[in-house]
């Protein structure tokens, strides 16, 4: 079967620093995905000049404007992956395919985010009724209009991605016996690996009893359950792997990219649910968990990192389910048990602080974390690690994950 | 504390949008809201219900449809108590409880609401509660949809 199995490589990273929400005031999200671009070029020993495509998710910026900018000279790939932050991964095999196809050479893929008088979920700042009117189709970052089937979930006060997670998590809760004390191991386990990567936001100590003591945000989820507002940009350069080769830094394959889910998951998580019941208690990530470690030719035990999707502390546990380390339903014990804690875990998880305690650059930060563990140079360092699994989601579809691989 | 949202009550999310801003698959549900009665549209060709109104029947493609009424009783799928208000202005109806509640009547999924379940205890409701439906006639256009524990 035709693939684009380990035919492209990420060979360059970039980013500016990652900062609190509305910190990276006065630059722009314009001039930090800037920053990053020109800065993963320069990571991969490579020009303005070699760029010729964009391969992006959540529409993140506009190829136009960055082209006409940074003076892109020829443009020839332009796409972005439909829906938010599920989609992060994707983008990495959509520009594996365009170059594996020939339609460019060097696709940059990034995420820039500045939340000055804009907030990821539509949440106080003016957007609380935005959020609410969104339907069918939405994405958490803007809405179109108000469609008829707004109003059948507007007056409901579910206003947040932190309200509609928890109906995923009480109903796993419910149907597995999942506790709070074992989605706490999510949180303190980042936490742990936050306290030693110099770049993380949240690196101060957080204890089972803080876990406990913190406020409940939105049952069952409380403080340390849900991401951080960030700001910041990520971007990562992709090329053939015979160029690859030749360029600067060691290459990291893309031995595998998927995107999509289930149709019925739709947009799920947002003002839909009629999610069927097999997959309700679900990340929605098992259909693209099974075709990506098809085109891998790889499983779930060959993985020596896995960074996950980690906006709300319990997706991680459900997403340990359904990319197969461990049995539907027993993503708590699983986790209760140690395993995915950096150095003594079966497989370390979020080795850099993830969206919880390192950043939310929704995204795009598991990625970098991906490749230098890859490269060897991470603040967390997986010895040996040569397999690394990252996703995008869960969300509303599509979401994504990618086995990326050391090239050895 | 005063705020855009009017007196509120703990445990009741207020009413935000005032219009339906209906089209004609969707009007028939706020129609029958107005007389206290739950309609959920329904595939003629299969016979699947779905919420909400949509043009196509997601199990068998068809368009065609009318609209069944039913009890208006069902079973909490799950839910989440929202403890901290996203707004400030909505400190005062915190800690409310939404969720998702699955239709009496219906075929399981395709045919479950997201609404406010009132009356409830937020320490002690529960997945498998069983709810009834309650409407607010906010105006002559909008009827609000919660649910609250059986009562008879």
């Amino acid at each position: 079967m035709n693939t684009i199995r380990d035919k492209c490589a990420i060979v360059g990273v970039g980013t500016t620093e990652y900062y609190k929400r509305g910190q990276s005031y006065p630059e722009t999200e314009l001039s930090m995905a800037c920053t990053a671009i020109l800065a993963a070029l320069d990571d991969a020993g490579l020009t303005i000049d070699d760029l010729d495509g964009f391969s992006i998710y959540s529409s993140s910026c506009d190829p136009a404007t960055v082209g006409a900018e940074l003076g892109v000279p020829e443009i020839r790939w332009a796409t972005t992956t439909t829906s938010g932050g599920g989609g992060c991964v994707g983008a990495l095999g959509v520009a594996a395919a365009a170059i594996a196809t020939g339609q460019a050479t060097t696709i940059v893929s990034l995420m820039t985010l500045q939340q000055l008088n804009k907030r990821l979920g539509g949440s106080a700042v003016g957007g609380m009724l935005q959020y609410a009117m969104m339907s069918e189709g939405g994405s958490p970052y803007g809405g179109s209009g108000i469609a008829p089937s707004a109003a059948f979930t507007a007056n409901n006060g579910l206003l947040s991605p932190g309200h509609s997670f928890a109906q995923i998590t009480s109903r796993h809760m419910h149907l597995y016996g999942t506790t709070r004390e074992q989605i706490a191991e999510v949180a303190l386990s980042s936490r742990r690996n936050a306290s030693t990567n110099p770049r993380a936001l949240r690196p101060e100590p957080l204890t089972i009893d803080d876990y406990f003591n913190a406020r409940m945000i939105n049952d069952p989820l409380c403080l340390f359950d849900y991401t951080m507002e960030s700001d910041g940009a990520v971007a990562v350069i992709t090329t053939s792997v015979e160029r690859a080769r030749t360029l600067r830094q060691p290459p990291v394959l893309i031995s595998a990219a998927s995107h999509g889910g289930a149709g019925r998951w739709g947009p799920a998580l947002f003002k839909y649910f009629q999610t069927p019941d097999e997959h309700f208690a679900t990340s929605g990530h098992r259909p693209v968990a099974q075709r990506m470690y098809e085109m891998a030719g790889v499983g779930p035990s060959d993985v020596d990192v896995a960074l996950l999707y980690d906006h709300f502390a319990p997706m991680v546990l459900i997403q340990l389910e359904d990319y197969g380390f461990c049995p539907i339903g027993e993503g708590g014990p699983f986790v209760a048990d140690g395993n995915i804690r950096y150095g003594t875990g079966s497989i370390p998880v979020n080795t850099h602080g993830g969206n919880l305690s390192e950043a939310y650059i929704i995204g795009m930060t598991h990625v970098r974390e991906a490749v230098e563990q890859l490269r060897g140079t991470a603040a967390n360092q997986v010895e040996g690690a040569e397999v690394a699994l990252v996703t995008g989601g869960p969300a509303g579809l599509p979401v994504s994950g990618a086995i990326l691989r050391k090239d050895v | 504390m005063a705020g855009d949202f009017g007196p509120l009550t703990k445990g009741v999310f207020p009413t935000i949008l005032f219009e339906t801003h209906a089209d004609e698959m969707a009007q028939p549900f706020w129609d029958a809201a107005k007389d206290d009665r739950l309609v959920c549209q329904h595939c003629t060709g299969c016979g699947t219900f779905r919420m909400p109104p949509s043009p196509f029947c997601f199990k068998c493609q068809s368009r065609d449809h009318d609209f069944r009424e039913l009890p208006g009783t069902g079973t909490i799928y799950s839910f989440t108590v929202v403890r901290h208000p996203l707004h400030p202005d909505l400190i005062d109806c915190c800690p409310y409880v939404s969720g998702v509640v699955e239709l009496d009547g219906t075929q399981g999924a395709g045919a479950r609401m997201l609404v406010n379940i009132i009356d409830v205890d937020p320490d002690t409701v529960k997945i498998g509660d069983r709810v009834e439906i309650v409407f607010e006639h906010v105006n002559d256009e909008m009827s609000t949809p919660r649910f609250r524990p059986i009562t008879s």
